[in-house]
């Protein structure tokens, strides 16, 4: 049995909007080893926002434990939640949120930016590297507003990637691009997987399910289904199918 | 965290907005800019008066009568009496402080030669007089101790003298002009002055031994003032206290009494053309401090917009693992290194707007260190203070709504 990365023990999350209680996530519980690549499913309204944001640190259950490898979340004041995103986590948007007018590698060294524990030149090693494991090492000083949505989302998953973080979250990741980029970026997450990273995928998608290992379902604040899929597509091989748009 | 990271982080985002930064900047490097060279102009001005004030001896000192009262008259001093000559000699033998000493004696009348005249005043002073105005001969020689106890009918012209009287240029050495049918021989002529800060034309001039004027034109005992010079600008306060006693003494009156004369040094002129001129540079350093305000608002003004135009960005970083401190500390950082940058700007734009004071209007100015370094803290202080808020607006913001922000 592999590591436990997360763990949800009966999670709840209310929100008060003016006199009414929501109750966005109505008490989940499910636990993610080290190496799968989960998607999150869910209709809009079903609490995988919420979730998103429980599991990414940026905020804290109403009730309920999350263990982030091994560390409990919920009792973390800001600033500690702040270094634990830091170290043990990577975001990537569906919007990508690159900085603006900032080359490829400023943007990926960002997250070790604000960790004081590493060097300029180990930064910039580690950026690189990162940026060469997406397919991006020739295009390190090219700015963001000189590259493709596809391009941008490579840049994205390499910051992701660069502070070797216990769990890579992917919000919509592929959203805001057409098919075939979809199924690049896909492509990239499948190699990632296969590297053992783990990988968390929330999307409204359906069809990304049949490319990962285990898929979570989520409505009204419930689980409502937690399959391993035991047939995982290759990402590649639908790619090669989907013809080269060159209009 | 690094603080040298953060640094960069700061810098960085203020390279990505050259434009913004610059215009931000604008505002500081005016306010600092107006205070050096509103300062520079005061001063200039301040400098130029004590300058004239010096040029006439500021160490000069002047003893007139005054202060008595007759059955309670209280006479104007040219009608007193009390300085006499014995006065003048106690304070030129007994002083220390003073170097020195001359008595004033003034007829004024229409001065003649040939067809010419002009109405002036004949001064009767001593030969220290010429040290004392500091005056100086262009031509011919200064009267003598021999002069001044034979009463010799001798007299030294300034030039405007010599210009009404002596009209064709010829030179006045040796001849005569006459005042109250009083003849008096030229001898020399002083060096032009030029007037002087009050617009007194300096050079309007007759200068005489002080007998011949007391005996010969006036027929009086008695001295309308004496003229002197301290040792030293700093030491006319001492020298004052010193010629207040030797002529108490003179004057026999007691402790607590009511002196009969007046002292007056330069001092007092110049303490009040300070005050006045302090009066305008304090006025000008006013102006130029509000638009140093004005400047420190703009940059609060564009780091409170930059923080709501970089909801996103700061998002972004805090789900990257910035700490609200961090983008404290980023936020403040740029409005430092901006009010830092504007602040060297404004030094230089001051310096060069005072140097084209100086060239083109032709304005004494004097650029004051003070002026640039206070400017320049201030407005390192306005920066912190004016981004503190922005900064801290930022640095609260929740990291799920600031990148949901759109």
């Amino acid at each position: 049995m592999s590591k436990t990365v997360i763990e949800l023990q009966d999670i709840k999350r209310e929100f008060i909007v003016g006199e009414e209680t929501v109750h966005a996530l109505r008490g989940v519980s499910f636990s993610i080893s080290e190496g799968e690549f989960v998607t999150i499913m869910g209709t809009s309204g079903s609490g995988k926002s919420t979730l998103l944001n429980i599991l990414g640190c940026l905020d804290t259950p109403t009730s309920g434990e999350y263990y982030l490898d091994g560390i409990s979340v919920r009792k973390m004041t800001k600033n500690k939640r702040a270094i634990l995103r830091n170290r043990k986590i990577g975001f990537v948007f569906q919007n990508y949120n690159l900085l603006a007018k900032t080359t490829a590698i400023e943007n990926v060294e960002l997250p070790l930016m604000y960790n004081g524990e590493i060097s300029a030149a180990e930064r910039r090693e580690r950026s690189i590297n990162a940026l060469k494991a997406v397919g991006l090492g020739d295009r390190l000083e090219h700015k963001s507003n000189q590259m493709s949505g596809g391009q941008m989302q490579r840049v994205a998953i390499a910051r992701a990637l660069v502070n070797n973080p216990a769990v890579i979250l992917a919000d919509e990741a592929t959203g805001n691009l057409d098919t075939r980029t979809s199924f690049e970026i896909l492509v990239l997450f499948q190699k990632l997987h296969a590297e053992g990273r783990t990988i968390i995928f929330v999307t409204h998608n359906p069809d990304i399910a049949s490319y990962s290992s285990r898929n979570i379902r989520l409505r009204d604040g419930h689980v409502i289904e937690d399959t391993i899929n035991g047939n995982i597509l290759s990402a590649e091989k639908t790619l090669a199918t989907i013809p080269v748009n060159d209009d | 965290m690094n603080g040298t990271n953060l640094f960069k982080i700061a810098f960085k985002a203020l390279s990505n907005n050259k434009m913004r930064a610059f215009l931000t900047m604008l505002g500081i490097i005016i306010g600092v800019a107006a205070v050096i060279t509103m300062i520079a102009i005061g001063q200039g001005a301040k400098k130029s008066i004590q300058d004239q004030i010096s040029e006439m001896g500021s160490n000069i000192i002047m003893i007139h009568p005054g202060g008595e009262r007759r059955g309670g008259v209280r006479l104007d001093a040219s009608e007193m009496q009390t300085l006499k000559v014995a006065d003048y000699e106690a304070l030129r033998d007994e002083s220390i402080f003073l170097t020195k000493v001359s008595p004033n004696v003034s007829a004024s009348g229409q001065l003649i030669s040939g067809n010419n005249n002009y109405p002036s005043s004949v001064n009767g002073v001593g030969i220290d007089y010429l040290d004392i105005r500091q005056l100086k001969l262009d031509e011919g020689e200064m009267f003598t101790e021999e002069d001044i106890r034979t009463s010799s009918k001798v007299c030294v012209i300034g030039t405007t003298i010599r210009d009404e009287l002596f009209p064709d240029g010829s030179n006045p050495i040796g001849k005569i002009i006459r005042l109250n049918q009083v003849p008096l021989r030229v001898i020399g002529v002083l060096e032009s002055k030029g007037y002087n800060s009050m617009g007194m034309d300096q050079d309007d001039i007759v200068i005489a031994p002080y007998t011949t004027v007391m005996k010969r034109l006036l027929a009086v005992t008695y001295l309308q003032g004496i003229f002197a010079s301290a040792i030293s600008e700093d030491m006319t306060e001492y020298a004052t206290a010193e010629i207040t006693e030797i002529l108490n003494r003179q004057h026999k009156i007691g402790e607590g009494e009511a002196s009969d004369f007046e002292i007056r040094s330069q001092k007092e002129l110049s303490d009040m053309l300070n005050t006045t001129t302090n009066l305008l540079t304090t006025l000008l350093a006013c102006i130029a401090g509000i638009s140093l305000l004005v400047g420190g608002i703009g940059i609060m003004n564009i780091m409170y917009v930059s923080v709501t135009e970089r909801t996103k960005e700061i998002g972004l970083r805090m789900s990257v693992g910035a700490r609200g401190i961090d983008i404290l500390a980023q936020f403040l950082i740029e409005a430092i290194l901006i009010s830092i940058t504007g602040g060297i700007l404004g030094i230089l734009t001051g310096c060069t707007a005072c140097a084209a004071v100086k060239y083109l209007a032709n304005w004494p100015v004097y650029i004051q260190t003070w002026s640039a370094v206070l400017s320049f803290a201030v407005c390192t202080i306005t920066g912190v203070f004016f981004g503190w808020y922005p900064a801290k607006k930022a640095s609260e913001l929740d990291p799920i709504d600031a990148l949901r922000y759109e």
